[in-house]
């Protein structure tokens, strides 16, 4: 009896954790979403700028904020709640840099921040230039042919 | 209307990367580069453009819109530049970014401790 519990208590724990973690990002993500939208509409009416800055704008205020966040200690624990719902988004890649940052200042200027502060979201920047430029080929073949 | 949408898209690209982070054993970091890849591999035949016209805020702000910028500038670079601009345009939108992401991030880390 016992073990037949388990089994079932194994079968289904798993799964509501993947549903519930799933919902909480969707929300989470959502969020960003709008807040992104609403600073793009907000920029455009206040600034009187095109879009395409307001753009700009919004990316330098959410990685600005993520930083700040960051460094004041509690974003942790949202990234920790939310997960993907905010590593997803642009504030995780200014969370993972500004992160390995601050773990590595005690090493110095250039042998702790230089060397390590991209070590996290390098990945990112290097995965993201290589396949554009080889989709960019591929576009730049298509075009010829 | 665009509200809506744009929390339907981020939160349904959210939702995806969490389900696929619990159900394999990728990290955060392969996730976000798969995002990178797809979001590249969308900007090819201009259907992130589209997407973004439907979801605005809610498809910039995922970081598969650091991917379709990437190609865009490439696409955009050796429209104008030939081929050179293939290697001189790649991170011409994305600069913000990642500039503002470096420097923010290097001045606060001099200021505050780290909290652990």
């Amino acid at each position: 009896m016992k073990q037949s519990y388990q089994e079932i208590a194994k079968k289904h724990c798993p799964k509501e954790n993947v549903l519930i973690n799933a919902i909480i990002a969707f929300i989470s993500g959502g969020v960003m979403g709008i807040i992104a939208q609403f600073l793009i509409d907000g920029y455009v009416m206040w600034l009187d700028i095109s879009t395409k800055e307001a753009t700009v704008c919004m990316l330098v205020t959410l990685i600005f904020l993520s930083c700040l966040f960051t460094s004041l200690g509690f974003f942790d624990k949202w990234v920790n709640f939310c997960k993907c719902g905010l590593i997803i988004p642009i504030t995780g890649f200014a969370h993972a840099t500004m992160s390995a940052a601050l773990e590595f200042r005690k090493e110095g200027l250039v042998t702790g921040i230089g060397m390590n502060m991209l070590k996290l979201s390098g990945a990112v920047i290097i995965f993201g230039v290589v396949s554009s430029f080889v989709f960019s080929l591929i576009r730049m073949v298509v075009g010829l042919l | 209307m665009i509200y809506l949408n744009a929390f339907l898209f981020a939160g349904l690209v959210c939702a995806i990367a969490q389900i696929i982070l619990d159900t394999t054993k990728l990290t955060p970091g392969h996730i976000t580069v798969i995002f990178v890849v797809l979001g590249a591999f969308l900007d090819v035949f201009n259907i992130y453009d589209q997407i973004i016209l439907w979801a605005g805020g809610g498809a910039l702000v995922p970081i598969t819109s650091f991917g379709h910028n990437l190609t865009h500038g490439a696409i955009h670079g050796y429209n104008t530049e030939g081929v050179l601009g293939l290697f001189s345009g790649t991170l011409d939108l994305t600069a913000a970014g990642i500039s503002a992401a470096i420097i923010f991030a290097f001045f606060m880390s001099l200021v505050f401790e780290p909290k652990d």
